[in-house]
């Protein structure tokens, strides 16, 4: 299934880097978020947009994850070509990742 | 138990208005706090005062203060605001006609001055964070170099009685935290509460992104009446736990994922998210929704702050030249895609040094990137899009013009041209010690 049935997602920018939250609706899909939405495979989907760094911030409290992605924003949005210069679509785009049907167990 | 209660009537620059007055008039509030300074624009108003000394600051101050100070001066509501931008001073100046048109006299009005520090900047030696050159390489092109302040300026102007604080450059959620510190007399090094009244600033400094703007997605998370999208309000307790609402009957919503989208928005390592005043932890924040449009937000921490402010850059880049023509119909993409190759063709013919180019299709590629969107449908309808940065402004209106000169000499059914050639104001960061900022606050009344 995609991952917008499970979570929604904001992005945010500061200079050239971009973030994305993703959040799951209900925290009973918290730990298969954290298991399959690695920083891997979030590079993965974003390699035409991003050849740089990846990192995954957990916030299991709030059933959420925050990608930060270096290098995302075509030099920023002060100077970049782009005309999505904020990266504002990048917060949707996200949740189009195919990820496993079915929850995980709760770790003990 | 004694809460505070704060309003944002601003997220960014051109935000509504309207829903600022309703918070004055129906929110209850003890403070009204508008942001209104993105990255590049204090540089933009910097250029404004170069050429007009009483400008540079927030075009929209005086639309703004009409419609607000006759219900804030009536409750008691006291305003801080960083419409200031280039010229806290002129803006208090402005503020305080404003106030005089209205017949509103004995207004405390102060100016928060400080953030300027490109003089500081110039004589030090200082890098550049995002390059690792010295500040002296971008000597010819700087405009401007204004450090994020903290709290403390606009304490001592809450103390010394003001009814308008007006800043140039601070950090947002300093302009939240402020008060939280005026009312509740948290200490210096309360890292717990000033890490709380952090979080209280950035959840609450883009204005309507918590109460249910940038959020709806049909059929996913539906927001009713987005037209009518009331501005948020804090309910701060002495301990810094919040509960975030709104006015009663405006539109959007508050939800534990509002809220949690907006403590994400624009936060790297949740843990060390740095300030003027503190460094705050947000990562064993909760939320609980305790009422309709009302939750809960607590577990915020802190740790001490590196004595260090931010200083944005602002210097002259570069400039861009923009086209964009549509095609739509039968062989619409590859009309658009003929049409990006003729101008590319055009510009090696012509000579036009190009430092960068991005040529693309939108509703096909600019977005997404050729990978993600090599799948899709192919639509009705496209608009060829053509940008590029030149050393100068004559270039950039070259690559307009190419795009202009498609109607005859491009592909067939080629409609609805636009073309743009502008400057860009780059920005690039550095860290000064926070004694260098020399912040002072000057006090006038209506």
């Amino acid at each position: 299934m995609r991952l917008r049935e499970i979570a929604h997602s904001r992005a945010g920018d500061k200079g050239d880097t971009s973030n994305i939250s993703v959040i799951v609706y209900d925290m009973a899909d918290y730990p298969c978020l954290e298991r399959w939405l690695t920083a891997d495979r979030v590079r993965e989907h974003f390699a035409d947009l991003t050849k740089g760094e990846v990192l995954r911030y957990e916030l299991p409290k709030l059933g959420a994850l925050n990608f930060v992605l270096r290098g995302a924003l075509a030099g920023g949005v002060t100077r970049s070509l782009a005309l999505d210069a904020h990266g504002k679509c990048l917060g949707p785009m996200i949740l189009d990742i195919e990820i496993p049907e079915g929850r995980e167990e709760a770790p003990a | 138990m004694r809460t505070i209660r704060l309003g944002a009537g601003a997220g960014f620059s051109g935000d509504r208005i309207d829903p600022a007055v309703d918070l004055a008039r129906n929110g209850e509030i003890d403070y009204l706090i508008f942001e209104c300074l993105a990255e590049r624009t204090i540089a933009l108003a910097q250029q404004a005062k170069m050429r007009d000394p009483s400008q540079g600051y927030d075009p929209l101050l005086a639309e703004r203060m009409l419609a607000v100070l006759p219900d804030c001066r009536r409750k008691g509501i006291r305003i801080i605001t960083n419409m200031g931008a280039a010229n806290p001073l002129a803006a208090a100046q402005k503020v305080r006609a404003v106030a005089r048109q209205l017949g509103l006299a004995g207004l405390k009005i102060a100016a928060v001055m400080g953030d300027d520090v490109l003089d500081q900047v110039m004589a030090g030696d200082y890098s550049v964070m995002e390059t690792d050159e010295p500040v002296q390489a971008f000597r010819d092109r700087l405009i401007s170099a204004n450090a994020y302040l903290g709290a403390g300026p606009i304490l001592r102007a809450l103390q010394e009685g003001a009814d308008v604080v007006i800043t140039g450059r601070a950090s947002d959620p300093a302009l939240f935290l402020a008060p939280l510190i005026h009312e509740f007399g948290w200490g210096k090094e309360d890292w717990t509460r000033l890490g709380r009244g952090i979080l209280v600033g950035h959840l609450l400094e883009c204005a309507g992104q918590i109460t249910g703007g940038y959020f709806a997605d049909p059929h996913y998370k539906d927001v009713p009446d987005l037209a009518r999208l009331g501005m948020p309000i804090g309910e701060v307790s002495e301990d810094g736990t919040v509960v975030i609402t709104k006015t009663p009957g405006s539109g959007g919503k508050v939800s534990a994922a509002t809220c949690k989208e907006q403590l994400l928005y624009e936060i790297h390592d949740p843990r060390r998210y740095f300030q003027p005043d503190v460094v705050a932890d947000f990562s064993n924040v909760t939320m609980e929704e305790i009422g309709p449009d009302r939750v809960r937000i607590s577990g915020a921490d802190g740790s001490p702050k590196t004595k260090l402010l931010k200083v944005s850059l602002g210097y002259v880049d570069s400039y861009v030249g923009e086209g964009q023509i549509s095609y739509a119909g039968p062989g619409a993409v590859e009309r658009g895609k003929l049409a990006l190759r003729i101008i590319e063709e055009r510009l090696r013919l012509t000579g036009l040094r190009c430092k960068e180019m991005r040529s693309e299709l939108i509703g096909v590629d600019s977005i997404l990137g050729g990978h993600l969107s090599s799948a899709a449908p192919m639509p009705a309808e496209v608009r060829a899009r053509i940008a590029g940065r030149t050393e100068s402004l004559e270039d950039a209106q070259r690559i307009a013009q190419e795009v202009d000169a498609l109607y005859l000499n491009g592909p067939a059914g080629g409609g609805g041209v636009s073309k743009s050639a502008r400057e860009i104001i780059g920005i690039v960061s550095t860290l000064i010690p926070e004694d260098v900022a020399r912040t002072s606050v000057e006090m006038m009344e209506s």
